[in-house]
């Protein structure tokens, strides 16, 4: 039978761990596509100056 | 059609994804700062917060499990107003908010789940159990993922804006159910006792680490999710820029 210490232990430990995956990919995830597009500008393509963004509008 | 337009005021302003990107990146040191700070705050005082006459310790699950149930609502209510952002608005970057707050509302309806079941274990003997609170959530946390796998499935970025949009708001229809579940069922999850028009019934010796703990938790989803908007309006310039290049290569062929 676990103590009510190891519960909140239990616990807050998953809440970290979960939360520092999370950060941990977004940061990465930003950083591989700011590659990307160094790598593209690297090469020579271009950006259009409006409306390039492949945003929904 | 009339010609009078509904205007969303200053958010058309942010419509250009470079201003966005600009301006995301002034504020984004200052929200860190702001979102360490008040955790740093929360944490002093939710150890230092007494035990509960009845709960003992476990109380203090309660300084994560609420504030990650209030985010992993108030996030799919932030994708609901995207939705109509999407469909009735326009705006460029309803859908990017949508697309990138799905995979953190779906993180804290995890932690809210598993922190639940993790004080549930001592305080009511079992770890999970059918009532219309919990299986809400659940189903929440399958929204989510269905919402996510939508919005990955199609090519492409318009059509599955507008079919995640609809999606989005039909599914919320569930976040009323969630929050009045505990009153209109008989639930083992106690009612609400923060949010209630009477006021709130917890000890301010409680409260106010929840309270602080809940804008720290606020603070650290508005930070990831203006960061993962940027990332996806940069992982939408790298597919545009991507498909210029092959259609360059294509014609001079």
């Amino acid at each position: 039978m676990m103590s009510h210490l190891a519960f909140v232990a239990l616990a807050y430990g998953v809440t970290a761990l979960t939360v520092a995956a999370m950060v941990l990919a977004i940061v990465l995830d930003g950083r591989a596509r700011r590659r990307e597009l160094a790598d593209l500008e690297a090469r020579g393509i271009r950006r259009r100056a409006a409306g390039a963004d492949g945003i929904v509008s | 059609m009339s010609d009078v337009s509904i205007s969303p005021g200053w958010l058309t302003r942010l419509a250009n994804p470079s201003r966005f990107l600009e301006l995301s990146g002034r504020i984004l040191p200052w929200l860190w700062a702001a979102t360490l700070a008040a955790f740093a705050a929360g944490l002093v005082m939710s150890f230092n917060a007494p035990e509960d006459y009845q709960q003992g310790i476990t109380v203090s699950i309660m300084f994560i499990h609420v504030p990650a149930a209030w985010l992993a609502m108030m996030c799919y209510s932030l994708m609901a107003v995207s939705a109509i952002g999407t469909l009735v608005w326009r705006h460029p970057l309803a859908d990017v908010s949508a697309k990138a707050a799905a995979p953190i509302g779906a993180v804290f309806t995890f932690l809210a789940l598993v922190t639940g079941s993790l004080w549930g274990r001592p305080m009511w003997g079992t770890w999970w159990v059918w009532d219309a609170r919990l299986t809400s959530v659940f189903v929440l946390f399958l929204m989510y993922l269905g919402l996510i796998a939508l919005n990955r499935a199609m090519d492409e970025p318009g059509r599955a804006a507008r079919a995640t949009a609809v999606l989005i708001l039909v599914g919320f229809v569930n976040i009323p159910i969630i929050k009045f579940s505990v009153n209109w069922w008989n639930t083992l999850h106690q009612p609400a006792s923060v949010m209630r028009l009477d006021g709130p019934t917890i000890h301010p010796s409680l409260l106010y680490p929840l309270l602080v703990m809940a804008v720290a938790f606020t603070l650290l989803f508005f930070t990831l999710h203006m960061m993962a908007m940027r990332n996806e309006i940069w992982r939408r310039r790298v597919q545009t820029m991507r498909h210029r290049a092959a259609r360059a290569i294509g014609s001079g062929q």
